[in-house]
């Protein structure tokens, strides 16, 4: 018998070039979910596929790779998909966000300002923005195309009158250029900010649901709201435990369990250069102290 | 002191090392060998070429030996790397009714023509464990039937449905020389059409299809079904070479083959006549190719307008989930990190219930005021 053996990136030339023409058209049309015949992938679906696809399907000899999953680069699922493509693309791989020319993300962008050599390839769970609202397909492509998105506001309008506030906090909607209504992907609200606009070029897999869409560099993104009820992000009122940095999002860490909390960057480069740069934290809580109150500012 | 979840790629790498010492298991007990999965535990070995979708005995052992005995996980490890192997084309259909029988049994008549064949079946044994298994003991050669006097071809074991088909009885199966889609190759969409419905529930999980297939015999989408015909054997494949202007045969393959007939349906010039559901599986799967008919002729609900209601009769519904891979995939990455999305969750729920005790604290504070 004869042994398998693998492509470069592992796909087959063929399947990459099928996935590049989904791209191109993602691209063509920024917001809109091209379907692509998305393979089976050596992971399982729901740990990147989609994304693995699409970086698989952009990725060249010379290119920096850097992975992060919650924005970290040492949490395990981001361990695996790099050394899966330092084993099969052989390609340089970085934690650093300004040296890396492809960064594949599963719910985080990087509180760096991203570049314009630069690709934010995301992976998405559930690409339809709609989907829990209507859970067929044949529908929610008929509601996109008649760009009839009542549902949505209806839904953000319930939250209000129920919570007094819109109760989506990740994986929160947007417009793209006043056209399609986007799912940004399981990212917390925090960073709907980052994807207006953005210098990078910014691509998004869907491997299980077998979608591919795009955000050309500064394509014109805004979050959902009301004019009453303005779009917001979440704030943390102390700064990173270990760098002291404001303005980022934070993990929050249980320390004891006597309710001792600390709060250290979600984005490990971002925390780690700043360190680097000889900013320091208050570091450990005190005991008995209580979980940071956050607020949300508006944007 | 806290420690962020760092060093993930020494722990991925010591996780993989035990799993690889728990999948060897006591090393002085003797490796399985490929020749023992495929011989001995075929039936696994089928299942995994059938939802993998590759015909491929010692591959399909290969997986189910580094999976463990997971099938769901030897199915994975076939499809990806089914999905790296170039097409060359499409076979011609096969033609079953020349199948080399090894089983063949039908329920809608006592007697066909070419006659009933249990064949390995565990359909009349009496489950009770067998102390033989404890040990290797001696099993005698099976019986062969004696073909020297058969018809050759396809007036040996003419198939059910055909018979029903000479007196018009059934809907005729029409023959079409297009070539059917591919799901792998190409994005799927709704509605799929039979062809990829079929392709679906092929590679569909067995366990789902069984469970669907079911539901319609208990109401859901009920269509009154009787086996026609199970049958099992090899078939060959033909493929057509442009260069030699005919088809020459590349090889034989084992399938399982159910024509369900089910409710008939009236009216037209052709008067009523019975429908058909089918199921074609790699392999012995009688199970999973009943299942597959039954579920076939209930998504076929549209073409003979009837009222669409149930959960196997739906093509969406049925298409987007039965795919144990996909489904497995996103059950499960439910265990992966989720906290920066449960952070954001946290705070929305922290800031309502302050707002609640805030908004508690004053009605208390009025009605103490009254």
């Amino acid at each position: 018998m004869t042994l398998p053996a693998y492509n470069f990136a592992y796909l087959d030339e063929q399947t990459k070039r099928m996935i590049r023409r989904a791209i191109l058209k993602g691209i063509a049309i920024p917001g809109y979910q091209v379907p692509f015949a998305s393979r089976e992938m050596p992971m399982p679906y729901g740990w990147g596929t989609g994304g693995v696809q699409v970086t698989a399907a952009i990725l060249g000899p010379d290119d920096v790779l850097k992975v992060i999953d919650q924005g970290a680069d040492d949490t395990t699922n981001a361990v695996s998909i790099r050394a899966f493509f330092a084993k099969t693309a052989n390609v340089a791989t970085t934690t650093k966000t300004a040296d890396a020319t492809i960064i594949q993300t599963r719910h985080r962008i990087p509180e760096e300002r991203l570049q314009a050599h630069q690709t934010l390839v995301f992976q998405v769970p559930i690409p339809e923005p709609l989907r829990f609202l209507e859970p067929r397909e044949t529908e929610t492509r008929v509601m996109h195309g008649l760009e009839e998105y009542g549902l949505v506001h209806v839904k953000l309008y319930e939250d209000i009158a129920q919570h007094g506030h819109i109760a989506t906090t990740y994986a929160y909607p947007v417009k793209v250029e006043g056209r399609y209504v986007m799912d940004p992907s399981p990212i917390p609200k925090f960073d709907n900010p980052k994807l207006d606009r953005s210098p990078a070029l910014q691509l998004f897999g869907a491997g299980r649901e077998k979608r591919i869409y795009a955000l050309p560099p500064f394509t014109q993104v805004t979050s959902l709201d009301f004019e009453d009820h303005p779009f917001t992000v979440q704030t943390f009122n102390r700064p990173c435990a270990l760098c002291n940095a404001t303005g980022v999002y934070m993990d929050e860490v249980v320390t004891d369990d006597r309710g001792g909390r600390m709060f250290v960057c979600s984005d490990t480069d971002h925390c780690e250069t700043r360190q680097a740069e000889g900013h320091a934290g208050p570091g450990l809580p005190q005991l008995g102290e209580h979980a940071s109150s956050e607020q949300e500012t508006t944007r | 002191m806290y420690v962020a979840v760092k060093g993930g790629e020494a722990a991925i790498e010591k996780a993989h090392r035990l799993l690889a010492d728990r999948r060897r298991g006591d090393r002085s007990v003797p490796a399985l060998s490929l020749d023992q999965i495929a011989g001995q535990l075929s039936l696994a070995v089928d299942r995994v070429m059938a939802e993998g979708s590759l015909y491929d005995p010692e591959l399909a052992a290969m997986a189910v030996r580094q999976s463990r005995g997971d099938l769901i996980e030897a199915i994975f490890l076939i499809r990806a790397y089914r999905t790296t192997l170039p097409r060359f084309g499409a076979t011609r259909p096969v033609e079953t009714g020349a199948m080399r029988i090894e089983r063949r049994v039908s329920a809608t008549y006592k007697d066909i023509p070419g006659g009933q064949l249990l064949g390995p079946t565990f359909d009349y044994t009496h489950r009770l464990i067998d102390p033989d298994m404890a040990g290797d003991h001696p099993v005698e050669p099976g019986a062969r039937r004696d073909v020297s006097g058969d018809v050759a071809g396809d007036a040996a074991y003419p198939r059910v449905t055909d018979i029903l088909n000479g007196e018009g009885l059934i809907e005729p199966d029409v023959a079409s020389d297009a070539e059917p889609g591919d799901l792998t190759r190409d994005p799927t969409g709704f509605p799929a059409g039979r062809d990829l419905r079929l392709q679906a529930l092929a590679r569909g999980d067995e366990g789902f299809l069984l469970s669907l297939g079911y539901s319609t015999q208990r109401g859901y989408g009920r269509t009154h079904p009787f086996v026609g015909e199970v049958r099992i054997g090899l078939v060959d494949l033909e493929i057509d070479l442009p260069e030699l202007g005919f088809a020459v045969a590349i090889g034989a393959i084992r399938v399982t083959e159910c024509q369900m007939v089910s409710q008939f349906k009236g009216g037209g010039e052709d008067g009523p006549r019975f429908t058909r559901g089918y199921g074609l599986v790699f392999g012995q799967s009688e199970r999973k190719a009943m299942s597959m008919s039954l579920v076939d002729r209930a998504l076929r609900a549209d073409e003979f307008d009837e009222n669409r209601a149930a959960p196997a009769q739906d093509e969406e519904f049925v298409l987007s989930h039965c795919d144990n891979v996909e489904a497995t995939g996103f059950v499960e990455h439910l265990k992966l990190p989720h906290y920066v999305d449960f952070q954001a969750e946290l705070d929305l729920l922290r800031m309502l219930r302050r707002e609640h005790a805030a908004a508690s604290s004053e009605t208390a504070r009025q009605e103490a005021a009254e």
